[in-house]
């Protein structure tokens, strides 16, 4: 919630309306929150920057507090990386970085000028799937396919990692990736299809 | 060529968008000059608004409005209830005046340029309540009866039943098991997150909304406005999960059309994670007795079952949480009684096998519970009270296929080879534990309609404005109509999620193969008739060649008395492994194998799919999903997937079975299905806990198992 904050001034505010309620301790305020202590006026400057995705070069004016995830999905309209939480919790975002995964709401565009940036619409050689795109459709491995784009590139960083051995090691890394509809006996045997393809080191 | 579609394992029409990012979610239809919302929520959970000061929000860079219940326009919100809205109550009406009856209700909505601005300027929003006092707490509540119930169908479920005379039997009963089950909120949890983008033309309103139920959004919708229905379009052609989250209409699709007639321009409102705890309902805490009496010999004598659930105090939500005691098993002497406790809370809403999962977790874990007692087997227990026809409801089964689903999930499982005493398997240092439970969820048939159109090319477009949230509805329905055209895959095209295609009921309760799909198969039937007529041809695609112009059928389908008729129930089973590690605490689930009987498989590669996802959910529910309601405040402080655990790609067992029985149902609907969706779910979460009493001869009656309840 936005609202979680509120100022001391208001606690005392309300103390007074609610009398007893309070002293029963029932009342319970979420911790000021940086952004409220902020005022309008201290406003961030907004940023000139260059970010290199799937090959192309494209220039954004952002305000620095912009997502590498929010700066593709909502200014570039690249949409195939999701958005499940924006925490670093689910996995949804996961882009690749010079080749290495990484969660993409939790890394600030800013920071991102000369880096390779591999997101799911950049894994495709025009129309041929990456091999790990065409085995999870063959083992039908995602159902709402929201998690599907994070996974796929996990997946491809799983194996490039050597970390696609067995279906217990793909289990353990590939963990950071959360899948609702429970897909995941199926994404795994997609990773290990895919790992004894002999293109699968290709790709971001 | 075969056009024998139905039965074969197709791969997902829509996978190739799926796995490419092209698939577009609701989030994802951006549109020129739009703006963004974000909500801010109430902190207190009873109260008014005493102040609220958006001065400082308003000046904030980027931001277009500030909407609170002081100047946003009062709204008609004129009557409606959808079949997925609880019959009793009211609906939030969200920024219309200052009362606040739970924590996190939208109290004000800023739209700015960006996404940054609009949450940057929501923190600037001051707001002090008059709190008044409010019940958080559900073991201070008493329950009350509720007002009335009905199912999704419509049909009145009675709050409580009585046959024979239970008491009585219970008192005199030779083996007898009394117990106490609790099963905490949970949240659905999609990954993706509820959106909409609003965008106002005139009068006319076009949502791009997360929804099963794109009709039932633009009704809503129109109600709220006070505009015709036929003046909202809403559009979902693809849902990143919902499992029930998105059945109703919740009040960000109202704020979302609200600021966008506000701001003048289009509006996309994202809810954070966070915020899917306290805007798009949950499965509710639920408090459950159960007391059941048999004979030494292991019949069934009586059976009570009596539980309670969270409501909010604004409106009844119910679920079908004491349905399968009712008629799972032969017995007499039956009393069942539901009640609501009414909280300062949001109102919880279906979640992946409303009712069922929650209640079979109560009825199951007791049912293994009386077989210690008699130190019995539970298969031989449940096989021994198998009924022969639906006692509640006086009718023959349509089809029940338990007995078929015991034996195919046991010898596949090896339950032959359990060792009966608790803590009698062992592997190394781990507690090995075999548990078992039966299924059961009932076949749900709605009114659908569908449209057909074939082309002079040889190829057909096929439309019903159903959804698809995960099970593959784009590629069952491509494949009944491919089917029942007698044209190949490739040249059918199936079209969902748009309220300019004909009406489709709710995508949930397992519905929507049923009911879909038999529009789908009755439209495309008369198609393919009409065009062999008009065309004089007895080959399709000479008859629509010489046809020269497209040839459309339009059905709606209907169930019949089949309901009157017969009791209509999808059954399976679900066998368990568990080892606990007796130090720790911890358990893990090793093997699952789940039988189903559930009609016609369409597609056996998706219902795999779906079925094990089910059962994947199960795990969450037995292991590890709790959204903690801190009693003293009604807020939930493990709001996010950190602290809310779900089952990840570590906790999936290595060995996981999807059977589905031989089953012919010539009566529940023409395509003889009955949908797997929510079965998938049932019966997971008191076989984990019935394995994990034989492993560690602890009893878990209060989910989640977490480690602290087994050291
Ligand atoms: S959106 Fe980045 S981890 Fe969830
Ligand atoms: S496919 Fe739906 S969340 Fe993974």
């Amino acid at each position: 919630m936005s609202s979680d904050e509120i100022t001391r001034r208001e606690v005392l505010v309300l103390t007074a309306a609610t009398g007893g309620l309070l002293a029963g301790g029932q009342l319970m305020w979420g911790p000021v929150s940086p952004a409220a202590a902020q005022d309008a006026a201290s406003t961030p400057t907004p940023l000139e920057v260059m970010l290199r995705i799937n090959g192309k070069e494209h220039r954004l004016t952002l305000d620095p507090r912009t997502t590498l995830l929010d700066a593709v999905r909502e200014h570039l309209h690249l949409t195939g990386s999701k958005k499940g939480c924006g925490l670093g919790q689910c996995g949804a975002c996961t882009v690749l970085m010079d080749g290495k995964r990484v969660k993409s709401c939790l890394s600030l565009a800013a920071l991102m000028e000369g880096r390779e940036i591999t997101t799911i619409e950049g894994l495709a050689q025009g129309e041929v799937l990456h091999p790990l795109q065409a085995a999870f459709i063959e083992r039908d491995a995602f159902q709402c396919g929201y998690c599907t784009s994070g996974q796929i590139m996990a997946g491809v960083a799983c194996i490039n990692e050597g970390h696609a051995g067995s279906p217990e090691e793909i289990r353990e890394w590939m963990s950071g990736n959360l899948c609702r509809c429970g897909a995941y006996d199926h994404i795994v045997a997609a990773i290990q299809d895919a790992a004894a393809a002999p293109s699968a080191t290709q790709g971001g | 060529m075969t056009t024998a579609f139905i039965g074969q394992p197709v791969s997902r029409v829509d996978g190739r968008q799926k796995v490419t990012g092209a698939a577009r979610y609701a989030a994802e239809f951006d549109l020129p000059r739009q703006a963004h919302g974000a909500i801010v929520r109430s902190t207190v959970a009873n109260g008014r608004i005493a102040s609220i000061d958006s001065a400082a929000a308003e000046r904030g860079p980027g931001v277009v409005a500030v909407l609170t219940h002081r100047n946003a326009p009062r709204l008609p919100y004129s009557p409606h209830k959808g079949a997925v809205d609880p019959q009793v109550g009211e609906r939030l009406h969200v920024l219309q005046d200052d009362r606040v009856s739970h924590q996190g209700q939208p109290i004000a909505l800023v739209i700015a340029d960006t996404v940054e601005q609009a949450r940057h300027a929501a923190a600037l929003v001051r707001v002090t309540y008059t709190p008044e006092s409010w019940t958080t707490d559900i073991t201070r509540v008493a329950p009350v009866q509720p007002t009335q119930q009905k199912t999704d169908q419509g049909e009145v479920r009675p709050p409580a039943t009585r046959r024979g005379d239970p008491e009585g039997a219970l008192a005199s009963a030779e083996v007898k098991v009394e117990q106490t089950y609790i099963h905490p909120r949970e949240n659905h949890n999609p990954i993706e997150m509820h959106a909409t983008i609003a965008a106002w033309d005139g009068d006319r309103l076009t949502l791009w909304d997360k929804t099963q139920w794109v009709h039932n959004t633009a009704e809503e919708i129109a109600a709220v406005f006070g505009i015709p229905a036929q003046n909202v379009r809403v559009i979902s052609p693809f849902v990143g999960g919902a499992f029930g989250s998105s059945l109703r209409t919740w009040p960000h699709v109202t704020l979302a059309a609200l600021g966008a007639r506000a701001a003048g321009r289009p509006v996309k409102v994202m809810l954070s994670r966070r915020e899917m705890y306290y805007g798009v309902g949950y499965r509710p805490h639920t408090v459950q007795q159960v007391a059941l009496g048999a004979s030494r010999d292991g019949r069934l004598a009586a059976i009570m079952h009596d539980g309670y659930q969270e409501t909010s105090t604004y409106e009844e939500f119910s679920e079908a949480l004491l349905n399968a005691s009712r008629f799972l098993y032969s017995c007499p002497n039956v009393d069942t009684r539901h009640r609501l406790a009414r909280m300062n809370v949001h109102t919880p809403t279906y979640m992946r096998a409303p009712g069922e999962a929650s209640g079979v977790f109560a009825l199951e874990s007791a049912m293994d519970e009386l077989a210690v007692a008699l130190n019995m087997d539970p298969v031989e227990l449940r096989l021994l009270n198998e009924p022969e026809r639906d006692e509640f409801k006086k009718l023959p089964f349509s089809s029940r296929s338990t007995r078929a689903c015991y034996r195919a999930a046991a010898e596949r499982f090896g339950w032959s080879r359990r060792s009966a005493q608790p803590r009698s398997m062992r592997d190394g240092r781990l507690l090995i534990g075999w548990g078992m439970a039966t299924a059961t969820y009932p076949m749900n048939f709605a009114p659908a309609s569908a449209m057909a159109r074939l082309l002079p090319d040889g190829t057909a477009e096929v439309t019903s404005a159903a959804s698809d949230m995960g099970p593959g509805t784009w590629t069952s329905m491509t494949q009944v109509a491919a089917e029942a055209l007698g044209l190949p895959i490739e040249r059918v095209k199936f079209v969902l999620g748009d309220t300019r295609l004909p009406n489709a009921p709710v995508h949930g309760g397992s519905l929507t193969m049923a009911s879909v799909g038999s529009a789908v198969q009755a439209a495309c039937r008369k198609a393919r008739e009409d065009a062999l007529a008009r065309g004089g041809a007895n080959d399709l695609l000479e008859a629509v060649r010489r046809i020269g112009q497209p040839v459309e059928a339009s059905v709606d389908t209907n169930p019949g008395d089949e309901s009157q008729r017969f009791s209509m129930h999808a059954f399976g089973a679900v066998f368990v492994e568990v080892a606990v590690d007796p130090d720790l605490g911890e358990t893990r689930v090793r093997s699952m194998v789940g039988a189903y009987g559930a009609g016609r498989i369409v597609n056996p590669k998706l219902t795999r799919s779906q079925c094990i996802g089910g059962m994947i959910g199960g795990i969450g529910m037995a292991l590890m999903e709790h959204a903690v309601l801190d009693a003293r405040n009604g807020r939930v402080p493990n709001a996010n997937l950190a602290e809310y655990p779900v089952p990840v790609h570590a906790d999936t067992p290595p060995v996981m079975e999807a059977i589905f029985v031989e089953e012919h149902d010539l009566h529940v609907n023409p395509l003889g299905v009955k949908g797997v969706g929510e079965i998938a779910m049932v019966g997971v979460a008191p076989a984990i806990t019935n394995a994990i009493f034989h492993a560690t001869g602890k009893r878990i009656r209060e989910l989640p198992a977490t480690p602290d309840k087994l050291l």
